[in-house]
């Protein structure tokens, strides 16, 4: 099939950048829309140009490394979705697809398609753990939680931090990826003990990092392809309230 | 050269607290002195750094990806083992120990087995204290399930997304040592060379990949957790940007590389479809506990798979391995696979694949219980082949997925040189010649929280009083100079073909001639092919840009570099080899009925080998194994 693509091209973060026309012609639909991005790429360094820089690693769905804005969307047109989940067979042949980065305050470019997501690792910094040193746990069953319980702290614990929900969001805000940690760990009894801190802590720290405030749009649960909810937030929020009333 | 591997005297269930008990400590005070340099934050790495910086080592830690969550631990799906014997089903620390070796098809260290089978129990309790959220039963307690080479069920797993949960227990260990100001987090650097100061090692050259400045980092030890080099293969279930250059360039400043051909093909990969392809994925194993594995009868089958009667079906593994069944261990399992395709019983568009069939599962369990168990790898499938697995069999294809091989370390996981240490993937150690399921994610979390926190202290104490080094040093400026005129030296050869070029070609002579099945004559030409490839990228690469950029392309051209050579060796490491184990299979030497034919009698060690430099064959070390406590017996799994 033939593809004409419209590329964000931005040499780093001060530069101005610009969408660039690029068209290619043997795209087979079985291609990975990362695969198809290596074919314009082998393309333009044997033309003597920069290929397009775009982050990514598993291939798999699962680093959550990939990101980037595909003809608008987070991830591409398919719900559910990361980017090198996408295939080609998703797009009809002649199609045009404008492709550009993650955009957000919070997530600087650093080139073309690449940004900076650090400000994520320094939310988790600020308390997205248990405090439990290494080497010398309890026996495990000693702990017991329900199926129930485990199953619904898998399901917040199955973010992959890539960002999507941040970039889709006319806010940029993290409540998402916050809040998918918060549930996480105050949803087990080994993360309770330290609830109320913790989603004060990682709160301010969202705040700090410059990413916009939540105003229940929910077009995060749509665009997130690990399918996190939204009732994720609502119960960071139930946990911050509960936190500052009984903060002494 | 005597290779000593440390092995603690005394009974195998005592060894390893003999040594706790008899290692050097060093005082609470004394060690933030002695800063520690950690590469990789994957399981194996993020669990090293946190517990040393726990302990009071000043840490610095390295990871190429943008944050130390991306690791390719990641992306494992299956399960992590451990032997609790929760299920009461006759489990034990002895017979995970034995299951371990025999898997590795008896070419690993009893000690070291033992050590990780004993540790297993630790691990569970660790990752559950961390927040991991593994099954659960109904009444709380945790859940398991089998994996294949095993008859108890000792896999612990969280979903198809075990590894993903295990790394971010580790990483968010990790996170909170950042915070505290114990770790020093460099993301976004390439470890590219590794500086070695009178026979130790201290120190590394790293390049930050977002400014392409090299910089240097100098420690009183230096610990490689830089996982596995499967994708020399190109094609393979790992993730992009794996690679063995931080190996590679320790191997060639001194440390030995220990077993570097003991690839493990995992069996239920994708099949390729295509040329543009740039990964195989892996659908996890434990889908094997109720998928049924066969190809047609017939060669050449045109029917779809839903309209082949049950009697012209060729349950194969079962046929073959009674006992195991669809449980049988990768290597036997992968090789299986490939004498019914080779044979022309390969199904789907390239004939490349075989059927793993859902389908007495469903109707005896309910696509309900089917979907809890295996639903996101059905779905996964679905994405990637656009087809329904539980209406049709899927179709699955061995491919490249485990370095059994690596840096060759002794007990303490330490390597040839002094003050280097090797975990998880990147050493040699534990799995033999074949890996058993879900050992791997142990392996990789046991040597970072368990062990190495006890055998590097036990380093450490001896360098206390020494002189310190600064990154001032000579020696870093002449390490420094070699991995700038490197990175120069690609970018100016200005060729016309790119770096995954050659990785692609590179890749596909590996898999024909050092991948399921080797010979003689094979490796010969695939040594000889190489060094034409090798030449060939001098003098055609092209790498454009500069060193001194974002330059994604440079960062792949160095590590096509180091498999060109790291490949020249598992060739060579494959030839000496004059035997069949595990996954290393020699067409020479089979039994009648094609089963692995091993040699005790000669080939009972651990290759070890010696970089001479550019122009000279590498040389062998052999680690002779003592099996003191189990006596070695054919594998056999039928
Ligand atoms: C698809 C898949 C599924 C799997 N499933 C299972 C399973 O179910 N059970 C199981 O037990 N095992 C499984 N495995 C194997 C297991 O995941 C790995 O062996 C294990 O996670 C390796 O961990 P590691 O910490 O050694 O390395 P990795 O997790 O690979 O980490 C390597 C680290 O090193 C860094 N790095 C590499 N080179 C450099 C450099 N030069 N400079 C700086 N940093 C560098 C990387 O950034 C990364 O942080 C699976 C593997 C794959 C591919
Ligand atoms: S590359 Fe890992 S999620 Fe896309």
């Amino acid at each position: 099939m033939k593809i004409h693509l419209k590329i964000w091209r931005q040499k780093d973060a001060k530069a101005k950048g610009k969408l660039v026309d690029y068209m290619l012609d043997q795209v087979d639909h079985h291609m990975s829309f990362l695969e198809m991005m290596d074919t314009l790429n082998e393309q333009l360094i044997l033309k003597g140009e920069m290929p397009v820089e775009f982050d990514h690693d598993c291939r798999e769905g699962i680093c959550g490394t990939c990101g980037m804005m595909i003809n608008g969307q987070a991830h591409g047109p398919v719900p559910g979705l990361t980017a090198c989940q996408l295939h080609m067979r998703e797009f009809e042949d002649g199609a045009t697809i404008y492709v550009e980065p993650f955009r957000a305050t919070a997530f600087p470019v650093k080139r073309d398609l690449k940004v900076d997501r650090s400000a994520f690792d320094r939310i988790i910094q600020a308390g997205g753990f248990i405090t439990a040193n290494t080497g010398q746990p309890v026996e495990a069953n000693t702990l017991l939680i329900t199926h129930e319980t485990a199953e619904s702290a898998f399901d917040s614990a199955a973010c992959i931090g890539c960002g999507a929900c941040v970039a889709t969001c006319k806010n940029s805000s993290a409540a998402l990826f916050t809040s998918a940690k918060v549930s996480h760990l105050a949803k087990i009894p080994q993360g309770e003990k330290e609830a109320a801190k913790r989603v004060l802590k990682m709160v301010s720290r969202m705040d700090e990092e410059g990413f916009g405030h939540c105003s229940n749009t929910e077009a995060c649960e749509v665009e997130c392809p690990q399918g996190i909810s939204v009732l994720n937030i609502a119960r960071m929020n139930w946990e911050y309230t509960k936190a500052n009333l009984l903060k002494d | 050269m005597e290779l000593d591997a440390k092995i603690p005297a005394g009974p195998l269930e005592t060894k390893w607290s003999q040594y706790k008990a008899q290692a050097k400590l060093v005082n609470p005070a004394n060690r933030k002195k002695l800063p520690v340099i950690v590469v990789g934050t994957g399981l194996a790495g993020a669990s090293a750094a946190a517990s040393l910086a726990e302990q009071g080592y000043p840490v610095t830690s390295f990871c190429f990806q943008d944050s130390a969550r991306r690791a390719h631990s990641v992306a494992a799906q299956g399960g992590v083992n451990a032997a609790k014997n929760y299920q009461n089903d006759g489990d034990s620390v002895y017979r995970m120990f034995y299951d371990t070796l025999k898997g590795g098809d008896f070419r690993a260290r009893e000690a070291n087995v033992y050590r990780l089978a004993e540790c297993s129990l630790n691990l569970i309790d660790q990752a559950v204290a961390q927040g991991v959220p593994f099954a659960r039963e109904y009444g709380g307690y945790l859940s398991n399930r089998s994996f294949g080479g095993v008859q108890v069920s000792r896999t612990f797993y969280a979903r198809g997304q075990t590894g993903q949960q295990l790394l971010l227990g580790a990483y968010q260990a990790l996170m909170r040592q950042v915070s505290l100001g114990k770790v020093n987090l460099y993301s976004r650097h390439e470890m590219l060379d590794l500086v070695v100061i009178e026979g130790k090692a201290k120190g590394i050259i790293a390049r930050n990949l977002d400014t392409g400045l090299i910089e240097r980092f100098a420690a009183e030890a230096v610990v490689i957790a830089t996982g596995g080099f499967g994708k020399i293969y190109y094609l393979s279930t790992l993730a992009m940007g794996c690679n063995g250059s931080a190996i590679w360039r320790a191997h060639k400043r001194g440390a030995l590389m220990a077993c570097p051909s003991w690839t493990q093909i995992h069996p239920t990969s994708l099949p390729q479809s295509g040329d543009y392809q740039s990964k195989l994925t892996l659908m996890s194993e434990s889908l094997r506990n109720d998928g049924r594995i066969w190809v047609p009868q017939l060669p050449d089958e045109q029917r779809a798979a839903n309209d082949i009667p049950e009697q012209e079906r060729d349950y194969y593994l079962e046929r073959r391995y009674p006992s195991f069944g669809n449980l049988a261990p990768r290597d036997i399992s992968s090789r299986a696979a490939k004498e019914r395709i080779d044979a022309g019983f390969g199904v789907g568009a390239q004939r490349n694949a075989v059927y793993l069939d859902f389908s007495k599962a469903i109707k005896e369990q309910g696509k309900e219980k089917i979907k809890e168990k295996y639903g996101n790898l059905f779905s996964m499938y679905k994405k990637i082949t656009a087809d329904d697995a539980y209406a049709a069999p899927m179709k699955i294809s061995p491919a490249a997925h485990f370095s059994m091989g690596g840096l060759w370390v002794d007990y303490e996981l330490m390597t040839t040189i002094p003050g280097l240490f090797a975990i998880g993937e990147a050493n040699f150690a534990d799995h033999g010649a074949n890996r058993l399921g879900a050992n791997s994610l142990l392996q990789a979390c046991v040597d970072g929280y368990f062990i190495l926190p006890y055998t590097l202290a036990n380093y450490l104490s001896g360098e206390l009083k020494k002189e310190k080094i600064t990154t001032d040093h000579p020696e870093f400026d002449r390490t420094e100079k070699e991995v700038v005129t490197q990175l120069t030296g690609l970018c100016e050869l200005k060729g016309t073909k790119t770096a995954d070029y050659f990785h692609k070609k590179l890749g596909k002579l590996l898999y024909d001639k050092c991948g399921l099945s080797r010979s003689a004559e094979g490796l010969t030409a695939a040594i000889e092919g190489i060094k034409i490839l090798r030449t060939a990228f001098y003098k055609d690469l092209i790498v454009p840009g500069t060193a001194g950029e974002i330059n994604s392309e440079l960062e792949k051209a160095g590590r096509v570099a180091d498999y060109l050579e790291i490949a020249e060796l598992m060739c060579h490491d494959a030839l000496s080899r004059e035997e069949s184990c595990g996954a290393h299979f020699r067409e020479e030497y089979q039994t009648a009925d094609g089963e692995a034919l091993r040699d005790d009698e000669n080939y009972c060690y651990v290759s070890a080998w010696e970089w001479r430099g550019k122009n000279s064959l590498p040389v062998l070390h052999p680690e002779h194994l003592k099996f003191e406590f189990i006596k070695l017996s054919v594998r056999s799994y039928s």
